[in-house]
């Protein structure tokens, strides 16, 4: 146990070292990191509770894609029975993942069938190769058709939404400008997205959570909106509120003359007369070519500018407008003008998101953690240094070293996975010290124990080490479930205490069976002890 | 091994207790896993006027509101519980207190968690601990023999249920910094067991002849000095951590403190190893009364 070949210690200090020397770009600032090459740029990034910023889990709304889906059918549906010329009685009902339809007297349900079948299309696109179709159509019998849409078409549209708006979240938060925002998936439906080191959570949220559906309506006129709440409004129009006076009704037609996808830029700005904030914006030649047409036959009328079925303003149409470009005013403050035309040139989301989990950490609160968590960590070393200097003397100067070795070799492997330190991550680094004294602690005991037992020093050593590295490992592998399991259910914080509790162990195991042995060895062969002094 | 006589029945009742605070008053659940939003503020005149901001956000009508000096006297924790109305509505209430207390305090740490995510955290966090303790059984079961695993899940278990009847007790917040110190218990209560088993079973195949408790005794006596040793090194990491580390890991490090300090050890000596002779290890050998 305790003789290492030259080429078996050069390893041993060689793998230690390169191991502790990745630890060393933390300490360069970030300029100087700048300039070196990538491999040795890699760092342990702080984790969004100690440098403050925003986790936002955004959820899609898999209802809202599923009517969605449901309402496009049935108007198929209504398409393909017109063009082929088949009647139906009591329209076309949506049931459940599906829609119904009853055939009129003397229709064919057989060419019903087999029409209908072609609005099925393979999933996964005609190479998918499931085999399996989106749309199942089945004759129940009496006239009545049923078209069933499959579940996997459903998670199949649900997963391209949730690709969509993270593009779109994507270029939402790239506006913000701050410094490597993440926006990734989770799961089949959600979507979380990490900003560090943000001044204003609040402007974020309203920046992802909003849909941004811009339309451009015209407001009914045939009756007020106020008649229309009372009785019954107009079948192709509905009641919209304003956005500011959420109690001030228009009632603005269903029918979308323009709409946000037909936007190929939006600037805010101020109104040349007023002073006013507005966003200008610009249509594309054939949003332009609509308005244009639109604006000529309404002047003197109100239009409605619908942003997610709230009316921002219904302004009448004064003049038509043919150049293809114009402008929104809506008592907006500066900051409000900028945010829409964020929204507007970044696009609407395909369905709603709404936000389920957030979690925010000002820069004062992460600056403050990280200092606590600094004086914890070097009281809780040096009371433990200067305990086991106590206890075991020379040893313990040895397990001390051992130990610091073993920090500087997390710090390493930390870096290398360029992983996130987190608060309990750092919990995980004191604990993992802890570990690692234990695991002195084991090696000498049972080494004083053999002495008791009558053995020589050098023996005793050897059977110490021996006896001792079976249960350090045993120990260490059951810490290690715990850790691993931490690792795959938790999340953000948890998640960075499992990684470093993880690696801790790991380095922990590695040097309590090369280094501890190695120092001691070269003790003994420089020494030839004739008592062991602990 | 006299003492298993002593130490059983008392951590039956330990247990019981334990149990019963479990159940009343009950953990008291964090955000995490029941949903509503958590707001840190301080104030920026340098002393919160708790009674006002209570006044205040009391006349939100958003149901219970607690407020809770933190830290030091600027520093307020604001717990709003969950909005009935699923997700959406738990951002509009937390834009709401915003609104009420505008710019006389600055938001250190925001914390929202709708009903959805709350479900799946508690779930999560309930297969995790189940996962861990089946994975250290199997390696267990796998190293030594199955008693060996049996008794160390007893153990684990007897552990787990204190430290919640801790948690109970105290009314600590229980998060998922909770779940993770939980398994962190785990882990090192089973580090100790480990430790003592190890030795048990490299004694019974030296000594064929030794009588079951004088081989626990002799076991549970020559690994007692490190044990000493290493929990006076855990309490001294865990005392800088308590006392150091701040607020926001401070119900995580109380926790630990509790159960890797006082009931792993315990468990480990009092009940992991006596627990072996009831289960049948070494039977045959001169397995006589005891003396």
């Amino acid at each position: 146990m305790l003789f290492f070949s030259r080429w078996k210690a050069a390893a041993i200090l060689i793998t230690a070292l390169v191991v502790c020397l990745f630890a060393v770009p933390n300490f360069f600032p970030e300029a100087m990191l700048q300039s070196l090459p990538k491999w040795a740029q890699r760092h342990i990034v702080l984790g969004l509770d100690l440098q403050g910023g925003s986790h936002i889990l955004l959820q899609l709304d898999e209802d809202a894609v599923r009517k969605d889906m449901l309402e496009t059918l049935r108007g198929d549906v209504r398409r393909v029975l017109r063009e082929a010329r088949l009647g139906y009685t009591g329209g076309i009902v949506i049931r459940g993942d599906g829609v119904e339809v009853r055939l009129a007297e003397g229709a064919d349900p057989q060419l019903a069938v087999s029409k209908l079948r072609e609005l099925s299309q393979p999933i996964g696109g005609l190479f998918g190769g499931t085999g399996r179709r989106t749309i199942d159509v089945a004759d129940a019998g009496g006239g009545l058709i049923r078209l069933s849409v499959a579940k996997a078409a459903i998670e199949e549209r649900v997963s391209k939404a949730v690709e969509q708006s993270i593009q779109i979240v994507e270029r939402r938060v790239n506006e913000l400008g701050t410094v490597e925002p993440t926006i990734q998936r989770q799961g089949t439906d959600r979507i979380l997205v990490q900003v560090p080191g943000l001044q204003d959570p609040q402007r974020l949220k309203e920046l992802i959570g909003k849909t941004a559906k811009l339309t451009f309506r015209m407001v009914d006129g045939t009756m007020s909106a106020e008649q229309a709440l009372q009785g019954r409004p107009p079948a192709d129009s509905e009641i919209l509120y304003d956005a500011k006076n959420t109690t001030t009704p228009y009632l603005v037609q269903k029918q979308v003359l323009v709409q946000g996808e037909d936007l190929v830029d939006a600037q805010p700005g101020f109104d040349q007369r007023s002073g006013e904030p507005i966003v200008s914006f610009r249509f594309n030649s054939n949003g332009a070519r609509r308005f244009a047409q639109v604006t000529q036959e309404n002047v003197g009328r109100p239009f409605a500018i619908v942003l997610d079925n709230q009316v921002i303003s219904a302004p009448v149409i004064r003049e038509p407008i043919l150049q293809g470009s114009g402008q929104i005013s809506g008592s907006f403050t500066p900051q409000g003008a900028t945010d829409l035309a964020i929204l507007l040139r970044a696009g609407a989301l395909p369905v709603p998101l709404t936000i389920v989990e957030e979690r925010t950490v000002g820069p004062g609160l992460g600056q403050d953690s990280i200092e606590k968590g600094k004086i914890a960590s070097y009281v809780g070393s040096i009371m433990v240094i200067v305990f086991m200097l106590l206890t075991y003397g020379l040893f313990g100067l040895f397990a001390n070293i051992a130990v610091a070795i073993n920090v500087a070799m997390i710090f390493g492997i930390l870096s290398l996975l360029t992983a996130t330190l987190t608060l309990p991550g750092i919990a995980g680094i004191v604990l993992t010290v802890g570990i690692a004294v234990d695991s002195n602690v084991l090696i000498y005991e049972r080494i004083r124990e053999e002495v008791r037992n009558g053995r020589t020093p050098i023996a005793a050593i050897d059977a110490g080490f021996t006896r001792a590295l079976a249960t350090i490992l045993d120990s260490n592998i059951t810490t290690f479930i715990a850790a691993t399991v931490l690792f795959f259910i938790g999340t953000g914080a948890v998640r960075g205490f499992a990684v470093t509790l993880g690696i801790g162990i790991v380095t922990t195991v590695f040097t309590a069976f090369t280094l501890t042995r190695l120092i001691v060895a070269w003790w003994v062969r420089w020494k030839r002890p004739q008592t062991v002094p602990i | 091994m006299r003492f298993r006589r002593v130490s059983f029945p008392i951590s039956a009742a330990l247990s019981m207790i334990a149990i019963v605070l479990f159940f009343h008053p009950g953990l008291n659940l964090g955000i995490d896993f029941r949903g509503g939003t958590l707001l840190e503020v301080q104030a920026k005149s340098g002393k919160a006027d708790l009674g006002r901001m209570r006044a205040t956000l009391n006349a939100l009508g958003l149901g219970e509101v607690q407020l809770q000096q933190f830290g030091n006297e600027s520093d307020v924790l604001i717990r709003v519980s969950e909005q009935p109305g699923g997700d959406a509505a738990q951002q509009a209430a937390v834009a709401k207190v915003r609104t009420a207390l505008g710019d006389e305090v600055e938001y250190r740490r925001i914390e929202v968690v709708g009903p959805r995510v709350s479900g799946e955290l508690l779930s999560y966090g309930t297969i995790g601990i189940i996962l861990a303790i089946c994975g250290i059984l199997l390696y267990l079961w796998f190293r030594f023999e199955w008693q060996f695993a049996l008794g160390a899940m007893i153990a684990n278990v007897h552990d787990l249920v204190l430290t919640i009847g801790f948690m109970s007790l105290t009314q600590i917040d229980f998060d998922l910094t909770s779940i993770a110190a939980l398994l962190t218990i785990l882990g090192y209560s089973l580090n100790d067991t480990v430790v003592i088993y190890d030795r048990i079973r490299e004694m019974l195949r030296r000594y064929k002849k030794l009588p079951m408790p004088d081989l626990l005794n002799a076991s549970v006596n020559s690994t007692l000095s490190r044990s000493i040793i290493t929990h006076v090194t855990v309490t001294l990491a865990l005392l800088a951590l308590l006392v150091f580390g701040g607020q926001a890991i401070h119900s995580f490090t109380a926790t630990m403190m509790f159960g890797v300090v006082l009931v792993g050890t315990y468990t480990s000596v009092f009940i992991a190893s006596p627990i072996l002779i009831y289960l049948g290890v070494g039977t045959g050998r001169a397995d006589g009364p005891e003396s």
